[in-house]
């Protein structure tokens, strides 16, 4: 699986300004709203599973980076997007170390392999130090499309 | 104990794989040992500790992973983690 079967990329935010784990999960769903991927009526609804998901364990996985994520009937195939803070939030990290870098995934249930898939995608991508990087500096929208781009194309990891 | 090496192959019981959360449990077992620990799968071999390598392997439910380990506690790490993915199927969301 690549980053385009699955990462929308109107929903990418370059600059997340919520103070706060929630406020952050919230902001990227929002921007699954606003592209379209998702329901207004269901945001409150996905909010809350993914937060309830948090508390059963962060999900934030180290090296900076969470994958807040939950499966929700109202989509019909897995939908995500990224967003980068640069100045870092207290996700209760596994490392203790602040998250810049969010990859936030909604499934449909009874998919469990489509999930599998595009955890193993953001996994093997993020194992390479300069992607990793390179995302958290990114400026814009635009460039973090253009390194997801590039990461479809093998041009990171080994 | 002097050092030793311990391998076994098991089956991945989790109707949803080896998703974040079981992944993250058997990256924190592997951190308890002293004994350097793998896993492998279809010929793909990961460290245990690492959250993002266990994530590459894609063990869906039904797949065989080989734990390997060599070191001093090596018997009971591959017993330790071998016993969780055998038998982990909380059914908690992923």
């Amino acid at each position: 699986m690549k980053f385009s079967d699955f990462i929308c990329s109107k929903a990418i935010r370059h600059e997340l300004s919520a103070p706060d784990k929630e406020g952050v999960i919230r902001e990227l769903t929002g921007a699954l709203v606003a592209a379209g991927e998702i329901a207004e009526e269901d945001l409150e609804s996905i909010v809350g599973a993914i937060l309830k998901r948090e508390e059963l364990g962060s999900t934030g996985i180290g090296r900076g980076v969470a994958v807040p994520h939950t499966k929700h009937p109202s989509v019909e195939k897995l939908v995500g997007t990224v967003g980068v803070c640069a100045d870092g939030i207290d996700f209760t990290a596994l490392d203790g170390e602040n998250v810049e870098l969010f990859f936030l995934l909604v499934s449909p249930p009874d998919r469990p392999g489509d999930h599998l898939r595009a955890l193993e995608n953001i996994s093997r991508q993020l194992r390479d130090d300069m992607f990793c990087k390179f995302l958290k500096q990114a400026k814009s929208a635009e460039d973090i499309q253009t390194l997801l781009d590039e990461a479809d194309g093998d041009q990171f990891g080994p | 104990m002097n050092p030793s090496e311990a391998n076994k192959t098991v089956v991945v019981k989790n109707p949803k794989g080896l998703h974040l959360r079981p992944a993250g449990v058997l990256a924190q077992l592997a951190a308890a040992y002293d004994s350097e620990i793998t896993l492998t799968k279809d010929g793909l071999t990961v460290d245990a500790r690492s959250i993002l390598d266990l994530l590459t392997l894609v063990a869906t439910q039904g797949s065989e992973l080989t734990v390997a380990a060599s070191g001093s506690d090596a018997q009971q790490a591959v017993e330790a983690l071998s016993h969780f993915i055998a038998n982990d199927e909380s059914d908690e969301e992923e």
